[in-house]
Order: structure tokens, then C-alpha cells, then sequence
């Protein structure tokens, strides 16, 4: 009797064991461990990487930088693109069940706007009010017309959260966020685990495969990638350039590529204190000068094997609003030499160049050094812990900073703040009357073509006289395993879950 | 017989106190302003000043300490800038995995340590000496890290036998438990191993050259006897106390080695609220590990007086 009861008992639990491995799980290695999981209060990329799973916004883009509508479906402009009116998806429901609607959506946006400590005001800092027009429709009322607003709605800042949860948990709904993505939040064990499970009343429950996710933060790039190669996870973010011969190599691994929105680049202290006081912060034509002594080619050779895409803009050559008339200079030692003479500069001119401590940035300061000291400049690096650097930066004790932005859709994330004089990320204190109007335009003004060509008048007086020297973009490098299919790069790096298979 | 025990109760006051003044004061040495860090890659000043008036940054450092020992008196320290948690939660979530790891680490030093110390004394000079002087020796020369990776090469990625990183809980799943700390915990095993080894060596070779060895070898005790029961048991002495403070050293986390594993200990936890400039954490964390420290001081003295008579009446 005893025995038959513990067969049973037995069969009972190799039943549940089947029904668990019958789960499908997708692991997904990360670089870092995600901050709070708030859209209101997150502000790393890492996270952004969790929410595309867990979190739908109003709008998201496609892989051609398109805007496409995600838990809206349209928008409208007023003709002097002060009101936006947004309809809304039916049928959609947050993970609690409760329904997604006009209510819903103002009490999102207003929680972005007015909740204490919230990183997304300043992105949408031009909505007014925020008004139900009708169950399934919204409408913003502007302070001035915006133009990246709906670029800033496919991000974060777009991100729908359940009313009652949200008023339930109040600042501590990051400990168990609930949304309307694909996948619902399950548990997170900081800096083990984040696992979300698959979203049965997905509004788009069709284009989802896959039972649970895993997300596991591994620091380590080569351990990262041995966990791929072990079994351990399937899909990896932030693969080194130097790993991607041995990726291709691997049967069981495959690549996958796309260019990032931002930029690698260096900030000059044109007026940041007295370190500005010397001939590079002084002079843009010793500026033009260092360009000029730089291969950006031979960099990215060197260093990332060819594989990022260089350019001397804050925008890639792949987005909409790049400005071919605006080509990358080739290298000319001679001409940097003449210009520096024409500055009437000491030779060789000794500037700090700090860099922030990564394996990847130190080696593209050691190439630059050697190649700006061919024309007279000679690069003293100082590698500096990122936080420190940051606040370095901030206070002016720097002449050169190697640092880089992740990117936005909007081309106005990319540069606004950078080259404004009072921008918050302008660490240079480049300050021109003229490009901040320029840029302020370029916000205002509703058709693309009109924003282009403020840009382009914005991109004469930055790019030869500007506190930033663009570099390159980086390649978003991704790894998987073979049985990960439907697997695509999009531009925002972010991983789309939606229509992943494991095979 | 535990007549000092008030008087060291009383001292760990003015200690502990000590110590939580070091902790906040040196982290204030770190060079970068937490709120720049926390303020995401836009920087907002607006947003910059909010954190600086939530998390008191913007108060004298007496102020700010003042409000942060207040909370630790009622059992609050505080809560992580980064991801939002009471730093009391995330010290009861990875003490569990610290201790796990230490257990079988120590359980590796002292399988692999002790043995090869008593072997290396009693065949003094030959193969097995050599052979286990070059193991101390290269326990002690390789670096963790690098051991680390080797190990996750060769076992998880060549031959597939081990999860690569990760941790799983004794009582969620036994066999994963072992599998996923067994590589971690021989890394950090090995280093304390060899440690173990030598002083193991040279304890023996004092006891084995002393005069009761002699007794009990001219009273005809056989070999055996005379090493395990007379000599090690003497020698041990010296070598508990390192132990002792071998795992303390490693209850306090093993930086290297839990990066490497990706193990979410204390270790980790602290390197990356150093970096995230998440204060709470660091004050939180250090402060847990170095009272434990202490605890664990004076259990060790405790324990000192009550296994030797001549200490009791000294105090």
C-alpha cells in the first residue's frame, strides 16, 4: 500500500516535472542589472531593455525608425501643433485586468508629469493638460508645439501603468510593476534575476511564443558570452567586437547586427571653467586641427574591426535626417599642422584627455593619441572611473572627454541638450545665440523636411566650431543560439519579444 | 568565568559606533556626486535637485549622518537609490548565498588543506612534500578570476558538466545548489587551501619534534595514533583560529569570484553600489558585515576561555 503511494506520488510529481520543462523559457543575458523598474523612475538603458517586454507604450518605431502605433493607433496634430489628439487601442487590458482607456492613459501621463522624483517630466515637459475626450481617445494640450513629442510617447515616457496598481503601491510600484506588454512581471532577485511570464489577455496575444523570460545580469563580457556557448542563456546583448570572429566561428551561435541611434564622441572644453583657457577651447581652428589629425577609419579598424560606422554628425548616415552635404573629413596631418600654425600654437600642445574606464574606450584613446601626436598634440589620458568622470566633467576639469550617448529617435535627443547654452549634457559650454535658436526652431516646426533644413543651418555653425567631435556610431552587437528564431536588431537596441521562437 | 564578559558587551557601544562613523565618513572621500549618477544619462538639473533634497545630499554631512544612524537604531537602513528596496531586505536576500558559498569553500579548503599539511609535515621531504608545497604554491599565485574563467571553459562551455554562473537555494533545488556553487566555491576554496596547508605543515612539524610526541612514540604507540591523536590534535589549534578568520574574511564577500559566477552575494552587491554611488547600500552592507565581524570576535573569545582553563582567570 505504502509502495503504491509513493509510485503515485512519484508519477504526480514527474507529471508537474513534464508540465514545467513543457514551459518554454527564454534566457537573456544583460550587461547590468536594471535599475527600479518604474517607468516613471527608471533611467537606465539596461531597464529599457526589460520594459520592451513588460510594458507597451502609446507608440514604438519600426526597424526603419518608423513610428508606428502601439497601444494607440493614430495621432493628430492641431495646425499650429498645439493640441495632439491620440486614439487609443480597444480591447486591451493591464496585467491586473483592469482596462486600458482615456482614464487610464491621462493618469499615465500626468503620473510621468507630476510624480516626485520622475525622470520622464523633462521629456514631456511641454504637455499641459492631458484630457479624455472620449473612452478611447486623448488630447494633449502643448505649452509650444513639440515636435520629437511623439518620438518621446515610443519610449518611456509613452509607457501606460495600471491606475489601481499604480495608486496602490505608489512610489514602490517598480517592486512589482504592472503594465500592458506581452509579458507580465513574475519576480526579480536584484542582481540575479528579473522573470516575467507571458501575458495570456495580450492584446496582440498571437505574435507571443514564448512561456517565461529570464533576464540575467552578466557583467562580464567573456562570461556572458560562455554562458551562450554553455547553454546557459540564449540570447546575449553587448557582445565585444573582438568576440565576433569567435561568434561566427560557433555553429550553434548567431549574430546579429544594427546601428545605434547615438554616438561615440569627444567633449571640448570650449567654456567650462579655466581649463577652457587654452588654444583648443579658444581657437575653433585648432579644433578643426585634432579632427583633422584623427582617422576615423583606422580607428575603427583597429579597435572595433571595421564594424562600427564612423561619421562626423550626431545623427547616423542610416537616420532620416542625416545630412549627406555635411561628408566625415579624411585624415590631413599637413593641413593640421598648417592650421595650428595659422593659430600661431606651441607645438606639441599638451591637453588632458580623460576617458572613462572600459577596455574599448581606453584602446580607442591610446590610436587617437598616437595619431594626434603626428600633428602636434600631445593626448595626456587620464582613465577616470565613470562615475568620478561624470562629475569631472560637470565641474570643467577636463580639456577633452571621451564619452558617448545611447541615442534618441528624434534627432532633438541627440543634440538639444548637448549644444544649447544652457543644456543640461553640455559639458563643453559651447554657447552660440544663433544655434540655440536654430535647435529651438527645429523643435517647433511640424513638417520633417522644415526640420531638416534648420538642422543642416544648426549643422554649418556646430560641426566646425561645436563642443562635440562626433566619432562614430557603435554596432549594436547581439549573440544567439540557433534555437532562438525570429530574432531582428532595432534600431533603439532594445530586444522585441514579440514573435521570438524557440525551437 | 565569564566575569569580562559585561565589560566587552559594553565595549562593542563605543566600537560599533566607530565603525559606522568610518564607514559614512570614508564614503564621503569617493570622488562623484551620487545624485549625477542617479540622475540618468539626461541629467536633468531639475531632476539632479530632487535627488539631492530626497536623498539629503543637500544637508551637512553631520545632518545627513545623524538621520542614517537614527534609522539603523530602529532596525530602517534605509533604502537603495537604484532600484528602490529597503537595504535591510537585500542584506537578509544575500547573506543566505554569501554563507552558502563560504560553507563550501571552507568545506573545500579543509578537505583539500588540512590533509596535504599533515602529509607534507610527516613525509617531510619527500615526493608528496614537494608535491604539495608546489600546490600551496600555486594556490596562493593564482588569481581567482583567472581560475574562475578557466574553470567555466573547460567544465561548462568544453565539457558541459556545470552551469557557467548563477545560484540556486539548497531548498529550491539541492542538486542545482551544488552544481551551480561548486565551481565558485573551489576557486575560493583553493586560495584558502593552501593557506591552510602551510600553517598545517608547520604546526605539525613543531608537535612532531616536540616532547610528548617523543613520550608517546617511546611508550610504544603505534604511527598512526601518535600522529592523529597526539600530534594534530594539538597542531590543530593555531589552524582553527585562521580558519575562523579565513571565513569571516569570506562572509564579508568575495568580490572576484561572485563577479566571475555572476552569484548575487555580498560581494557583488557592494561593488555595484559602489559604482552606482548607491550610498545607503554601501553604508548598509558594511555595517552588517563588520558588526558580524565583531560578533564573531568575541564568540571566538568567548570560546577561547572556556576551551582554555588559563585564560579564565585573566579575562
Amino acid at each position: 500500500m505504502k509502495t503504491a503511494r509513493l509510485l503515485c506520488g512519484f508519477a504526480v510529481g514527474l507529471g508537474f516535472a513534464g508540465a514545467a520543462l513543457a514551459q518554454s523559457t527564454l534566457r537573456i543575458g544583460l550587461a547590468e542589472d536594471p535599475d527600479v523598474l518604474d517607468p516613471t523612475l527608471a533611467r537606465t538603458y539596461v531597464g529599457r531593455i526589460v520594459f520592451a517586454a513588460l510594458c507597451d507604450k502609446l507608440f514604438d518605431i519600426d526597424e526603419k525608425l518608423n513610428v508606428v502605433g502601439q497601444l494607440a493607433l493614430s495621432q493628430q496634430a492641431s495646425t499650429d501643433g498645439k493640441i495632439v489628439t491620440i486614439k487609443l487601442r480597444p480591447g486591451v487590458k493591464f496585467h491586473d485586468g483592469e482596462p486600458f482607456n482615456a482614464e487610464a492613459a491621462k493618469f499615465s501621463l500626468e503620473r510621468h508629469l507630476n510624480m516626485q522624483g520622475s525622470f520622464r517630466k523633462a521629456e514631456i515637459a511641454q504637455v499641459d493638460k492631458v484630457e479624455v475626450v472620449d473612452p478611447l481617445t486623448i488630447r494633449l494640450l502643448l505649452k509650444a508645439p513639440f515636435a520629437p513629442l511623439i518620438a518621446q510617447l515610443t519610449d518611456r515616457a509613452g509607457m501606460m501603468v495600471s491606475p489601481k496598481a499604480a495608486q496602490a503601491l505608489g512610489d514602490k510600484f517598480g517592486t512589482a510593476p504592472v503594465c500592458a506588454g506581452p509579458y507580465k512581471f513574475g519576480e526579480r532577485v536584484p542582481q540575479d534575476r528579473i522573470v516575467l511570464e507571458r501575458f495570456k489577455d495580450y492584446w496582440d496575444k498571437d505574435r507571443v511564443f514564448i512561456d517565461r523570460i529570464v533576464y540575467r545580469p552578466i557583467q562580464d563580457s567573456t562570461v556572458r558570452l560562455a554562458n551562450l556557448k554553455s547553454g546557459q542563456l540564449d540570447l546575449l546583448e553587448r557582445l565585444l567586437a573582438t568576440d565576433v570572429e569567435e561568434v561566427k566561428k560557433d555553429a550553434k551561435l548567431r549574430l546579429a547586427t544594427g546601428t545605434e541611434l547615438g554616438y561615440q564622441g569627444i567633449t571640448m572644453n570650449i567654456g567650462n571653467g579655466e581649463r577652457a583657457n587654452n588654444p583648443l577651447g579658444k581657437n575653433p581652428k585648432v579644433r578643426q586641427a585634432f579632427e583633422l589629425s584623427l582617422d576615423r577609419d583606422a580607428i575603427n579598424q583597429v579597435v572595433f574591426n571595421g564594424l562600427n560606422k564612423t561619421n562626423n554628425q550626431w545623427i547616423s548616415p542610416l537616420n532620416p535626417y542625416y545630412m549627406p552635404k555635411y561628408p566625415t573629413p579624411k585624415r590631413d596631418v599637413a593641413k593640421a599642422k598648417a592650421l595650428l600654425k595659422e593659430a600661431g600654437v606651441a607645438m606639441p600642445l599638451a591637453l588632458d584627455f580623460m576617458v572613462p574606464n572600459n577596455p574599448e574606450s581606453r584602446a580607442v584613446a591610446e590610436v587617437m593619441q598616437s595619431m594626434a601626436a603626428e600633428a602636434g598634440f600631445d593626448l595626456k589620458i587620464r582613465i577616470t572611473e565613470f562615475a568620478t568622470s561624470l562629475n569631472e566633467a560637470e565641474k570643467g576639469n577636463y580639456q577633452l572627454y571621451f564619452l558617448a550617448w545611447s541615442g534618441r529617435t528624434d534627432p532633438d535627443g541627440n543634440i538639444f541638450s548637448m549644444a544649447t547654452c544652457s543644456g543640461p549634457l553640455n559639458y563643453g559650454r559651447y554657447c552660440d545665440p544663433t544655434v540655440d535658436e536654430l535647435l529651438t526652431k527645429a523643435r517647433t516646426a511640424t513638417s520633417s523636411p522644415e526640420r531638416k533644413l534648420i538642422y543642416e543651418q544648426a549643422a554649418a555653425e556646430i560641426l566646425p566650431k561645436g563642443g562635440i567631435l562626433y566619432l562614430y556610431h557603435r554596432t549594436l552587437l547581439f549573440a544567439h543560439t540557433t534555437r532562438l528564431a525570429g530574432f531582428k536588431v532595432m534600431p533603439d537596441g532594445l530586444i522585441r519579444v514579440t514573435d521570438l521562437k524557440l525551437q | 568565568m565569564l566575569k569580562f564578559l559585561p565589560r566587552r558587551l559594553l565595549q562593542l557601544v563605543p566600537t560599533l559606533f566607530l565603525v559606522s562613523v568610518l564607514i559614512f565618513g570614508l564614503q564621503q572621500l569617493l570622488p562623484g556626486d551620487p545624485a549625477l549618477v542617479m540622475a540618468g544619462e539626461e541629467r536633468d538639473p531639475a531632476v539632479i535637485e530632487q535627488i539631492r533634497k530626497q536623498y539629503r545630499l543637500d544637508q551637512p554631512l553631520p545632518v545627513q549622518y545623524f538621520h542614517w544612524i537614527k534609522g539603523v537604531l530602529t532596525g530602517d537602513l534605509g533604502e537603495s537609490m537604484r532600484i528602490k528596496q529597503p537595504v535591510a531586505r537585500l542584506v537578509t536576500e544575500k547573506l543566505p548565498v554569501t554563507v552558502q558559498l563560504a560553507t563550501m569553500a571552507m568545506l573545500f579548503a579543509v578537505l583539500i588543506g588540512i590533509p596535504a599539511g599533515v602529509l607534507s609535515a610527516v613525509k617531510k621531504g619527500s615526493a608528496w612534500d614537494v608535491g604539495a608545497n608546489v600546490f600551496a604554491l600555486w594556490g596562493l599565485s593564482t588569481p581567482n578570476f583567472w581560475l574562475g574563467i578557466m574553470l567555466i571553459f573547460l567544465f561548462s562551455v568544453q565539457l558541459g558538466w556545470l552551469p557557467a554562473s548563477g545560484f540556486v537555494s539548497p531548498f529550491e533545488d539541492f542538486g542545482q545548489a551544488i552544481a551551480t556553487t561548486v565551481m565558485p566555491a573551489f576557486v575560493l576554496g583553493n586560495a584558502i587551501a593552501a593557506v591552510l596547508m602551510r600553517h598545517m605543515r608547520s604546526a605539525m612539524l613543531q608537535a612532531i619534534g616536540s616532547d610528548y610526541v617523543r613520550t608517546a612514540r617511546a611508550k610504544g604507540l603505534v604511527e598512526r595514533t601518535v600522529i592523529l591523536k597526539h600530534a594534530l590534535r594539538n597542531a590543530l589549534t593555531p589552524v582553527i583560529t585562521l580558519g575562523a578568520l579565513e571565513f569571516g574574511t569570506l562572509l564579508s564577500g568575495a568580490v572576484l569570484t561572485e563577479q566571475v559566477f555572476s552569484i548575487p552575494g555580498f560581494g557583488k552587491l557592494i561593488v555595484d553600489a559602489v559604482f552606482n554611488r548607491d550610498y545607503a547600500v554601501v553604508q548598509g552592507v558594511v555595517l552588517v558585515t563588520a558588526s558580524v565581524y565583531i560578533v564573531l570576535n568575541l564568540v571566538a573569545d568567548v570560546l577561547y576561555v572556556l576551551v582554555n582553563p588559563r585564560l579564565r582567570d585573566q579575562g
